[in-house]
C-alpha cells in the first residue's frame, strides 16, 4: 500500500466497510440471478454518490473534491474485492475524466456537477471491432450545417445501457488505421437514431452494443478539437486503464484471500493443502506477484495525480501487470479449490470471469507490452 | 456517512497539519549540497565508475587513488553512513543515506569500503551492532567502517546448505577460549579476509537449533586452513575453510552462548536486504539500455521495430518486470520511511531481483548470438566477454542467501502463514 494521507487512509476505510456491509460478492450473486438489466443495484450506485465518491476527480468549482486519481483508485480497488457492480469507474472516472480534459468551461459546467449528483451517466464508446484498437475508430461524423452526423456502431460499451450519454470516438478524417482525422463527441443516449442492446457477457456485468443511425450532434458537441482527437482519446484510456488496473487490484486481492483462506482450510492426506509445498510456493509467487503489480498500479495513478511525463507508459505498465497477475491468480483460484471452485454456487467462478472481461477492457497485455515497447522505442 | 462536503472539510485540517513537515526538506536540501561540494573536492576523478579490485586496495593502476578515496571516505564515516559515528559511521538517517547515495551516483563514485570490507558492513557489521557488547562493537566495527579489515563468512559445510541448522563444525569451551574444529565450503573472499563470523556447533545434547553459537575469530592463525574453489565462470571468489583447533576468544562470542541460530537469521535477513537490487550481479547497471543493445546486434525492421518480434516481446516483459521491481523498492522505501532494510519484502524482493537479474543475463546473451559465447580472445570486445562470466556467475544469486525455494518457504510460512511446507529431516 503507498504511504498513504490521513485522508486517504479514512476514505479507503470506509470503502472497506461499506462494501462489505451493503455491497458484498452476495449481492453480486442477487443481482445476477436477478437479470437486472442495467446490471447494477442502482441504490448502490446512489450510495456512492452520497458518499461523494463520483465528486472525487472534480475541482471544487463544480461540486466535487478533487481528491485525485490515487485516492479514486483506493475505492476502486476496495469495490473490485467483493465485484461491487456500478457505473462509478465508467462515468465517474472515464466519463468524468473525458470533461475534465477536453471539456470547455461551458461543457464543463453543463455536466460536471450532474455527474458529481448522479443524474448524469456518461461513459465511453470507443472500441466497434473484437479488439481494443483505438486508432481502427471508423464510425462517421460527417460536418453537416452547422453539427454533425454520426453513422456507425461502437461494441462492448461499458455501462452502455445505464448511460445517459456517451462520449463517442468518431472518425472526421482519413481512414480508419490511422491516429488522424479522428474527434471525440459528446452524444444524448436518447438522441434520435441511436439505439443499444445489452451485450450479456460471462461476467453478468453492464455492456451494450450502440448503434448510431443518421444522429445529428450540434456543433457544441464536440470535445476537444477537431481531427485531433485521438491525444486526447489516449489520455482519457489511460486513466481508465489505470482505474480499471486499481479494481483489478482487489479483484486479485478478493480471490488470493479466498484461495489462501481454503489453502489453510481443506484437508486431505490428513494434513491442510496449504501444507504441500507445490501448492506453498504457488502462493508465494501470487503473493509476490501482487506486491509487484501493487507498486505499478500505485505509480500510473499517482503519476496522473502528478501529471509526470511518463504517465502512458506507466499505464501500460500498470494494466500489463496487473492483468499478468489477475489472470494467474484467477486460474489458481479456480485450480487449487478443485471441484469446489467449479460450482456456480461458490464465488470462485464470478471472480475468473470478471478477470477476463477486465483483462480485456481498453487493451490486454499483449496491447500493452507493444505500446510498452513503441514508447520506449525499439 | 461523508458527503463530498465532509470530504473537503476534512482536507482542510490534513492539509494544515502537513504544513508544518515541509521544513525538513530544506535540511536535506543543504546536506545534499554539502555532499555534492565535498565530492568536487575529495573524488579523484580518475576513479568514475571503477570499482575496487577485488584481491585488495593494492593492486592495479587505480591503486594509489583507491586507497586515497577510501581514506577520505572513512574519515567522514560515509563508508557506512547509517552506523553511529563512535564506531566509525556518520549517523545519519536513511533520506540523508539516500542522498548520499543518489550524490555518489551522479558523481560516478563507487564506495568501496562495502566491498573492501567482504561481509563487513552489508552482513557482520548491522549484526554487532544489534547483538555486540559495547565492547565488541569498539573492537570491530570501525574497522570494517573503514574498508580496512575483510570479513567472511562461515557458516555453509559439505553436509549444511539450506539446512544451514544441521552444521558439524564444533568448539569446545577451553576457560578463556573456544577451540574450533570442522569444514566450512563456499566461504566467500576466506582467503582474502582477516576475520571470520563463524556458526558452529557449542552443544550436541539439544535440538539442532538449539546448541549453536556464532564466534568471531582471527583468520591468520595455524589453526585455519583455506582452499580457493574454481566456479563455472573461472573465478575463485570462494574456499573451503578448515579448522583445526583454531582458536576464538571468549570475547568473541557474539549474542548469548547457543543462541546464534538466532543471531544468524538476523545476519540473514542483512543480507537478504543487501541482495535485493535488480542491477545484476555485483550491483553494476549497463549504461546502454538493453533495448538499444538489442537494436545494435538485432538490427530493426522498416517501422523501427526490433527485427524479432518474438525477442522483441520477452525484452519487453523484462523491462517491465524491472520496471515494477523498481517501484516496488520505491514504494517500500517510502512505505518504511524508517528502516528499510529488514522487513518482510525481503524475501520477495531476493527473488524478484535475482529472476530479473538472471533473465537479464539470458538476455543478453541471446541478443549477442556468436558473441554472446565467448571465452578469451580478441574477436570479442570487453563487454562482451564479461557477459558470459557475468551470465555464469550470477547463477549463484538464487542459491546462496538462502535459495529461491528457500524464499518461497519463508514467504509461504512466515507471510502467508501457511504450515510447514518442508518434510521434517
Ligand atoms: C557464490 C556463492 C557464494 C557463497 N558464499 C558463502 C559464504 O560466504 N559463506 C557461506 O557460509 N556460504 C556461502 N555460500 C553457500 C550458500 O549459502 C549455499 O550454497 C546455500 O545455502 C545452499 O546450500 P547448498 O549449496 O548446500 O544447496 P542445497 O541446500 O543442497 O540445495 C540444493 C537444492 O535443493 C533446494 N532445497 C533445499 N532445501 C529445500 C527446501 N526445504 N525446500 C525446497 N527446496 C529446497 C535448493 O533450493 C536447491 O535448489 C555461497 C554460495 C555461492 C553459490
Amino acid at each position: 500500500m503507498a504511504a498513504l494521507s490521513e485522508e486517504q487512509s479514512l476514505i479507503r476505510d470506509q470503502a472497506k466497510s461499506w462494501v462489505s456491509e451493503k455491497a458484498p460478492v452476495r449481492k453480486f450473486r442477487e443481482m445476477r440471478d436477478a437479470r437486472i438489466g442495467q446490471a447494477y443495484a442502482p441504490e448502490a450506485f446512489s450510495a456512492m454518490v452520497d458518499m461523494g465518491w463520483t465528486g472525487i476527480l472534480v475541482p471544487e468549482a463544480y461540486g466535487g473534491s478533487d481528491l485525485g486519481y490515487l485516492t479514486f483508485g483506493l475505492i476502486l480497488e476496495e469495490l473490485g474485492r467483493q465485484l461491487t457492480a456500478s457505473p462509478l469507474l465508467a462515468s465517474g472516472l472515464v466519463g468524468t475524466s473525458a470533461i475534465l480534459l477536453g471539456g470547455n468551461e461551458e461543457q464543463k459546467q453543463a455536466w460536471l456537477p450532474n455527474l458529481v449528483d448522479g443524474s448524469a451517466i456518461l461513459t465511453l464508446a470507443v472500441d466497434e471491432g473484437p479488439r481494443h484498437a483505438p486508432e481502427k475508430t471508423a464510425l462517421a461524423a460527417s460536418a453537416s450545417g452547422d453539427g454533425f452526423v454520426l453513422d456507425g456502431s461502437k461494441v462492448g460499451v461499458l455501462e452502455g445501457m445505464a448511460a445517459t450519454a456517451f462520449v463517442v470516438a468518431a472518425r472526421t478524417s482519413g481512414e480508419p488505421g490511422s491516429d488522424q482525422g479522428i474527434s471525440l463527441f459528446l452524444v444524448p443516449a436518447d438522441a434520435k437514431g441511436v439505439t443499444r442492446s445489452a451485450r450479456v457477457t460471462a461476467d453478468s456485468r453492464g455492456y451494450a452494443d450502440v448503434t448510431f443511425a443518421k444522429v445529428e450532434i450540434g456543433s457544441d458537441a464536440l470535445l476537444g478539437s477537431l481531427d485531433e482527437g485521438f491525444e486526447l482519446l489516449d489520455t482519457l484510456l489511460d486513466r481508465g486503464r489505470a482505474g480499471l488496473a486499481a479494481e483489478m487490484l482487489g479483484i486479485a486481492g478478493g480471490a488470493f484471500a479466498m484461495t489462501l483462506d481454503y489453502l489453510k482450510t481443506r484437508k486431505q492426506f490428513g494434513r491442510v493443502i496449504g501444507s504441500f509445498q507445490a501448492l506453498g510456493h504457488r502462493a508465494a509467487d501470487m503473493y509476490s506477484g501482487m506486491e509487484l503489480a501493487r507498486s505499478c498500479v500505485e505509480a500510473a495513478l499517482a503519476a496522473i495525480d502528478a501529471d509526470a511525463g511518463n504517465v502512458a507508459e506507466l499505464c501500460s505498465l500498470a494494466k500489463c501487470k496487473m492483468g499478468d497477475h489477475l489472470h494467474l491468480v484467477s486460474n489458481e483460484l479456480i485450480q487449487m479449490h478443485g471441484g469446489i471452485g467449479m460450482t456456480d454456487e461458490y464465488d470462485a467462478g464470478f471472480y475468473l470471469k470478471r478477470a477476463r472481461a477486465m483483462e480485456t477492457i481498453y487493451g490486454n497485455q499483449a496491447f500493452h507490452r507493444e505500446r510498452y515497447a513503441r514508447l520506449l522505442g525499439y | 456517512m461523508r458527503t463530498t462536503q465532509g470530504i473537503r472539510e476534512h482536507r482542510e485540517r490534513v492539509m494544515t497539519a502537513t504544513a508544518t513537515r515541509t521544513d525538513q526538506g530544506s535540511d536535506i536540501e543543504a546536506f545534499r549540497a554539502d555532499v555534492r561540494s565535498w565530492l568536487a573536492d575529495n573524488f579523484p576523478s580518475a576513479l568514475q565508475g571503477v570499482p575496487p579490485a577485488m584481491e585488495g586496495a593494492s593492486e592495479g593502476k587505480h591503486a594509489a587513488d583507491m586507497e586515497r578515496w577510501r581514506e577520505r571516505l572513512a574519515e567522514r564515516g560515509w563508508g557506512a553512513p547509517h552506523w553511529p559515528q563512535v564506531y566509525g559511521g556518520a549517523g545519519l538517517d536513511h533520506a540523508h543515506v539516500r542522498v548520499l547515495a543518489q550524490e555518489m551516483g551522479r558523481a560516478g563514485a563507487i564506495n568501496p569500503i562495502p566491498m573492501l570490507a567482504g561481509m563487513g558492513v552489508t552482513m557482520v557489521g548491522p549484526t554487532i551492532l544489534e547483538y555486540g557488547t559495547e565492547e565488541q562493537k569498539q573492537r570491530h566495527l570501525p574497522g570494517i567502517a573503514s574498508g580496512k579489515v575483510r570479513w567472511c563468512l562461515g557458516l555453509s559445510e559439505p553436509n549444511a546448505g539450506s539446512d544451514l541448522a544441521s552444521l558439524g563444525t564444533v568448539a569446545e569451551d577451553r576457560g578463556d577460549h573456544f577451540v574450533v574444529n570442522g569444514q566450512k565450503i563456499w566461504t566467500s573472499g576466506a582467503d582474502i579476509s582477516q576475520w571470520c563470523g563463524a556458526l558452529v556447533r557449542t552443544d550436541k545434547s539439544v535440538a539442532k537449533h538449539k546448541g549453536i553459537s556464532f564466534l568471531m575469530l582471527p583468520m591468520d592463525q595455524s589453526g585455519v586452513r583455506t582452499r580457493p574453489i574454481r566456479l563455472i565462470s573461472g573465478a575463485s571468489p570462494f574456499c573451503e575453510t578448515f579448522f583445526d583447533d583454531a582458536r576464538a576468544e571468549k570475547d568473541d562470542l557474539l549474542g548469548e552462548l547457543n543462541d546464534g541460530w538466532n543471531v544468524i537469521k538476523r545476519l540473514l535477513q542483512h543480507e537478504r536486504a543487501s541482495q535485493t537490487s535488480a542491477a545484476g550481479p555485483g550491483g553494476r547497471q549497463k549504461p546502454e539500455g538493453l533495448h538499444d543493445i538489442a537494436k545494435r546486434y538485432v538490427g530493426v525492421d522498416t517501422s523501427g521495430r526490433l527485427d524479432d518480434p518474438d525477442l522483441r516481446a520477452r525484452l519487453t516483459q523484462h523491462l517491465m518486470d524491472a520496471a515494477a521491481h523498481k517501484l516496488t523498492a520505491e514504494r517500500i522505501a517510502a512505505e518504511a520511511r524508517g528502516n528499510p532494510e529488514v522487513s518482510a519484502a525481503a524475501s520477495i524482493m531476493k527473488n524478484s531481483a535475482t529472476g530479473i537479474s538472471q533473465a537479464r543475463s539470458e538476455l543478453m546473451l541471446e541478443i549477442m548470438g556468436q558473441q554472446g559465447l565467448g571465452w578469451e580472445g580478441d574477436v570479442f570486445a570487453a563487454d562482451e566477454l564479461s557477459t558470459v562470466r557475468e551470465w555464469l556467475w550470477g547463477k549463484a544469486i538464487s542459491i546462496y542467501g538462502g535459495s529461491a525455494e528457500v524464499q518461497k518457504n519463508i514467504i509461504s510460512k512466515n507471510i502467508l502463514g501457511l504450515p510447514e511446507t518442508t518434510q521434517k529431516g
